[in-house]
């Protein structure tokens, strides 16, 4: 099998594109959680098909569903010309911080001092646990 | 409001963290145990679905979705993510007590990183209070 390194750019264009897909994956389907309401309270009303129909009918997650399939792919296409010893690291930090930013700006969460301290040292311990 | 979580739902935070991690372990497992696949075998994929080890695995993933969108229905994004990224921890402390492996100093100093990351979080509100938010347009409803 012939492995091509690409070039920076194209490395990090790669490694762009991983990161904003899990991030609008991961920030649609909050924002789709957070619409449906409690799954534990619509649980003991509806029974457990009553959970799962509330979820898949939900437009904001079939939305995220797509974007986390495409990461997927993205990721795939990613370790097919990077190194995954960069790529996973660098990926799951950027996820973390953008994550972070999006939920701020988007889903209006109150992301304080002690969250944002918990991502940097998340994004800093992931780099050290991939060495 | 400060939103505190119950007993219960630190559980399923602990399935959240817990379940993604040994589903990752038992797909590898298991594909090691089935061999490589490549585009003239394609049939070892539906082999691989008989291997006791990856239908493990796949049922922990199932369990990792549930409960992770469980979590995410109750508590922000940001406070559940570093449950997430415990997953990396319990990666590392398999490898090192199961498989034996060696763990180097930078992974240990990560290791301490993420467990202080996951305590400064857990210690804070687990939801950020909407007061416009109508939860009678919620599932909740219904």
């Amino acid at each position: 099998m012939i492995f091509v390194h690409a070039g920076t750019a194209r490395t990090w264009s790669c490694i762009g594109g991983v990161a904003a897909l899990a991030i609008a994956g991961e920030c649609f389907i909050a924002a789709a959680m957070r619409r449906v309401g409690d799954l534990d309270e619509i649980r003991a009303v509806s029974g457990l098909a009553g959970a799962i129909r509330a979820v898949l009918t939900n437009p904001l997650f079939l939305i995220g569903a797509t974007c986390m399939a495409l990461n997927f792919f993205a990721l795939l296409f990613t370790l097919s010309a990077v190194d995954l010893s960069l790529a996973g690291p660098a990926s799951a930090s950027l996820t973390y911080v953008g994550n972070a930013a999006a939920a701020k700006l988007f889903l209006r969460e109150n992301v304080d001092r002690r969250r944002w301290l918990a991502v940097l040292f998340v994004c800093a311990g992931v780099y050290l646990i991939s060495r | 409001m400060k939103h505190t979580l119950t007993p219960q739902r630190y559980l399923v935070l602990l399935a959240v963290t817990l379940t993604a991690p040994l589903g990752d372990a038992l797909l590898t497992r298991g594909m090691r145990q089935v061999g490589a696949v490549d585009l003239h075998h394609l049939g070892l994929l539906w082999h691989a679905l008989f291997n006791p080890s990856i239908d493990l695995g796949i049922l922990l993933l199932i369990g990792f979705f549930a409960s992770y969108m469980t979590a995410l229905s109750w508590a922000d994004l940001t406070f559940v993510m570093p449950s997430t990224a415990f997953g990396y921890v319990v990666v590392a402390l398999l490898s090192r007590f199961w498989l034996h492996e060696h763990l180097s100093a930078y992974r240990w100093a990560g290791i301490v990183l993420i467990v202080c990351a996951v305590g400064f979080v857990a210690n804070g509100p687990s939801l950020t209070e909407h007061p416009g938010l109508n939860r009678m347009d919620s599932g909740a409803a219904r």
